[in-house]
């Protein structure tokens, strides 16, 4: 018990949002007779946020690096109007089109980095910029219509599933594969990432517990992916969305980029003073929301069936209000893609919820707004409560005790080679 | 003895986890200037935040007697309003408002909620010839120096009927000619019934201006000096801070000098926003390998801006002049260009430029030599944790482990820690702006010893300091610097604090 509660008190935002959404999952199940978790409507809750979530991956790495993307709805709009332009008017294959649209989403994100990096205007003022000029644009593509008769290929995209194989089992057999797949590759990945921390003698979770978590966590995805085999299987944007996930959180956890990115957003002038080249960072960052937003309009048009004028409006807010559910904070330096894809998910569920319980679509917006106010309140109140946070160290194990004997050999060899260290006396201590 | 103005009673105050103070007593008498001295993490704001009612009332063990009278604040409203007045470390002043406006913020002179500007301005004037600063209040504060901003957080105070002033380091930002003004000022308000409780590192001030002293140690107060009868002196207050006699302030070294290995010749570099005004002028200077070579000079001389324009140009907008090191002349236009040619500059500023606060100390040692770590396409977090255990054991950095945030550490620790970061990019050159500022006497030792070594190590070592003692202590060779010029060069054997101080006040050009 103390095990969960010192787990708890160390991840109280992380876990608080997982448990919210559990709680908001538990009571749509509830008032709605057991519709929420029908598998045709979880396949649709997939479906239908996969955009947003999308959007939240990128979000939340731009609010990371202490920057905002107000454009994102348009310049999707806008990268799903030319996509359709180019397959329907000028015959241009899907395939082409996709990754030539793709590219256009990096050069508009390329553009907001090249004025928020080099010229120094604030994200606020570029994205803004471009959310008018980008709506515009659209609807000077599209000539204020709505254009249609896409191809059927592209529109998988959007609302296609993964194909069936072999034998009829009724249920979708690739998808539960695929679900066993991840599940395994998951606990590998846990126990190695556990030995890892147990062998410098970093706070781990007692081993009743750690089973424990993976066990919920393998029987949440299994029970989720049994749900979207009773349908029609796994949705490709979904195939996408978990990708994107995957290699996101190891960009942003495990490489140099990542690291910069924490670096910038917590303290701009400190990570310059150590070499961070910020303006390269500030500029990926921005090009790469550019390039997701390019994808989620391809997603969107592709959903739709149709490019729409209209389409991706308020994209930008509900991707940044995951982001901050999701426990990015507002000054930089703190957030990670998981979160903002929980936060996707609480908004998300809450949509879908609302929707089947028959409340009207402004007082959705209405709960919606307080649900964002008070989880950011929550945040607050918790970071008063225990002062400190995360960074980089994002998974914060935090030790209270010194490194096992065992590894001692280890650091002594390591600080034969450390610089500085040459000529200082072994065992220091106080005078 | 005049009778005490203020009695502070067994004050107990825990925190989770920590016992902060444990029946601290401390008795302040009217009309007296009062220090209170003690380590980093001793206690010192800790009392003052109980004393203010930051604290509040019931938060705490003991009693507290203000003007004869049991007292227990809620808040700091409420201990001003009895006449406690802290004026923080951090200035509290807005800098785009004026001299008045700050004067009177929170406490204005207004009629039904209107203010009456006139007679604001004129309180202010009066105010501000008390504390000596003949400023127009209309002036908004950003365009006063960090001295003047300090008298003027003093007659905000004084607007606000004080009786007990309690300043925490006041003189830590200051050069020398302000804090001595500060202190005149000080002594000037003491004659004129107002009294002051003073939380200082500066001993050689506490000794000059202070009628009684007391040392608190490890949350406990240790011992209440009376300085008037003559026999308390610098190391006298060491010796009770740190419960240990510091025979040597600095560990025994000897040099071993090599050859020059880095240069500056006619070293120019133009302020970053007026390209026509040169902060630092025709500058030469030369670090040997295994020297330690120090740069004196008030602040505002260019000592910072001088670091920073080598350091990869971090500061200033043109520079002219020729740097060269091991033998070759180099361009170093970006930091990262200064960090790779094997140049480390520790800022002065180690919040702001030094660390981020939201990292651990094992991503904060390998963020400047994140490239060392590299494998295949991610940071091997394995070795991290072993280079970062390895300096927390050689540089004894008091942690329980490499995983725990730097803001929950001693500014002495966080110092290890931008240490080890800069020795990890393997430097041949380090600048170290300030690097005992804001660090205990204890912390202060063991960074000597660390300075030292990388010294014995062949590396150079550029040490920036606004005190002097530390400056001759540790260094082999010391140049002066006035008005970004840089005055004369002195060896060890020949400098002395007077001939430094002659030679930063020089007028230069």
């Amino acid at each position: 018990m103390n095990g969960l509660l010192s787990m708890l008190r160390g991840n109280v935002r992380q876990y608080g949002m997982i448990i919210a959404l559990a709680a908001i999952v538990i009571l749509f199940q509830i008032t709605t007779d057991g519709v929420l978790l029908k598998p045709i409507n979880v396949s649709n809750l997939v479906v239908q946020n996969a955009q947003i979530l999308i959007l939240a991956i990128g979000m939340v790495i731009v609010i990371v690096a202490r920057h905002i993307d107000l454009s994102v709805g348009s310049v999707a709009a806008f990268v799903g109007a030319v996509c359709a332009i180019l397959m329907t008017k000028h015959d241009v294959p899907w395939f082409l089109a996709v990754v030539l649209c793709l590219m256009l989403g990096a050069a508009i994100g390329a553009w907001h980095g090249f004025w928020v990096a080099h010229v120094g205007i604030p994200a606020f003022i570029v994205t803004l910029s471009s959310m008018l000029l980008f709506r515009g644009l659209t609807l000077v593509v599209l000539e204020g219509a709505t254009v249609g008769g896409l191809p059927e290929d592209f529109k998988k995209i959007g609302n296609g599933f993964l194909p069936e194989v072999g034998p009829d089992t009724g249920l979708h057999n690739l998808t539960m594969i695929i679900a066993v797949l991840v599940i395994a590759a998951l606990v590998f990945l846990e126990f190695r990432k556990r030995a890892a921390a147990k062998k410098y003698n970093f706070e781990v979770l007692p081993f009743g517990l750690f089973i424990l978590k993976l066990a919920v966590l393998g029987v949440v995805i299994f029970y989720f992916s049994y749900l979207l085999a009773q349908a029609r299987g796994l949705p490709i944007v979904g195939l996408i969305l978990f990708a994107l996930i995957a290699i996101y959180t190891f960009i942003m956890n495990r490489t140099v980029f990542g690291r910069h990115v924490y670096a910038v957003g917590g303290n701009v002038e400190a990570a310059t003073m150590s070499g961070v080249n910020t303006k390269r960072t500030d500029f990926l960052v921005m090009t790469n929301m550019g390039l997701l937003a390019g994808l989620a309009g391809l997603v969107t048009t592709a959903r739709l069936t149709a490019a729409n004028p209209k389409a991706g409006v308020n994209f930008e807010l509900d991707a940044i209000a995951a982001s901050f559910i999701g426990g990015a904070a507002v000054t930089g330096g703190v957030g990670t893609v998981i979160g903002a894809i929980i936060g996707g998910l609480v908004m998300g569920v809450l949509n879908n919820g609302m929707s089947l319980n028959g409340v009207s679509i402004d007082w959705q917006q209405a709960i919606k707004g307080l649900v964002l106010l008070f989880a950011v309140a929550f945040d607050v109140w918790n970071k008063k409560r225990t002062a400190g946070g995360g960074g980089a160290g994002a998974e914060a194990y935090e030790s209270t005790a010194p490194p096992p004997d065992e590894l001692a050999d280890e650091i002594a060899a390591m600080e034969h080679d450390l610089p500085g260290t040459e000529a200082l006396p072994p065992d220091r201590t106080t005078t | 003895m005049a009778q005490p103005i203020l009695e502070m009673r067994d004050i107990t105050k825990k925190f989770p986890g920590v016992t902060a103070l444990s029946d601290v007593n401390l008795v302040v008498h009217r009309s007296e200037i009062h220090a209170i001295c003690g380590e980093n993490g001793a206690g010192k704001s800790t009392l003052m935040k109980v004393l203010s009612g930051v604290h509040p009332h019931g938060s705490y063990e003991g009693e507290i007697v203000f003007e004869g009278n049991p007292v227990g604040f809620s808040n700091i409203r409420q201990s001003e309003a009895a006449g406690i007045v802290i004026i923080h470390q951090e200035l509290a002043l807005i800098p785009e408002l004026s001299i008045a406006e700050n004067i009177f913020l929170g406490n204005e002179t207004a009629s039904g909620g209107v203010i009456n500007w006139d007679e604001a301005n004129h309180r202010a004037i009066e105010l501000l010839a008390r504390v000596g600063l003949r400023e127009n209040p209309l002036t908004p504060v950003k365009h006063l120096g960090i001295g003047k901003q300090q008298l003027v957080e003093i007659a905000k105070a004084l607007s606000k009927e004080v009786k007990l002033l309690i300043l925490d380091e006041p003189t830590a930002a200051l050069n020398d000619d302000d804090s001595q003004h500060l202190l005149d000022l000080l002594k000037g308000l003491q004659g004129k019934g107002i009294t002051s409780i003073m939380i200082s590192h500066k001993l050689n001030e506490i000794a000059r201006v202070a009628d009684e002293i007391t040392i608190i140690r490890d949350g406990k107060t240790i011992e209440t000096l009376d300085v008037t009868t003559g026999d308390v002196d610098e190391d006298r207050i060491i010796r009770g801070m740190v419960g240990r006699d510091l025979e040597h302030r600095f560990p025994d070294h000897t040099p071993d000098i090599g050859e020059v290995m880095f240069e500056i010749r006619d070293w120019t570099v133009m302020h970053p926003l007026d390209h026509h005004r040169e902060v630092i002028r025709k500058a030469n200077l030369k670090v040997r390998a295994g020297e330690i070579v120090g740069i004196a000079g008030l602040m505002g001389a260019g000592r910072t801006e001088l670091a920073r324009s080598i350091f990869g140009r971090s500061y200033g907008s043109r520079n002219e002049g020729t740097l060269i090191l091991n033998g070759k002349e180099l361009t170093l236009s970006t930091v990262t260009a200064a960090i790779d040619a094997g140049i480390a500059y520790v800022s002065e500023d180690r919040k702001g430029l030094g660390l981020n606060l939201l990292d651990d100390i094992k991503t904060s040692i390998s963020s400047a030599a994140l490239g060392k770590l590299v494998k295949g396409l991610t940071v091997d977090e394995r070795k991290e944790v072993l280079v970062a255990e390895g300096y927390r054991k050689s540089l004894n950095i008091k942690a329980p482990s490499v995983t725990v945030g730097v803001s929950k550490l001693s500014g002495g620790n966080q110092q290890k820690v931008v240490l080890s970061k800069w020795m990890y990019t393997d430097p041949q050159l380090l600048i170290l702006d300030e690097p005992t500022r804001g660090i205990d006497v204890g912390a202060k030792f063991e960074i000597y010893g660390i300075i030292q070594e990388l010294a014995r190590t062949g590396r150079g070592v550029l040490v920036i300091s606004s005190e002097l003692p530390e400056l001759l202590g540790l260094c082999d060779r010391i140049y002066t610097l006035a008005e970004g010029v840089i005055t004369r060069e002195f060896d060890r054997s020949e400098a002395t604090q007077e001939s430094l101080m002659r030679y930063m006040t020089v007028d230069a050009r």
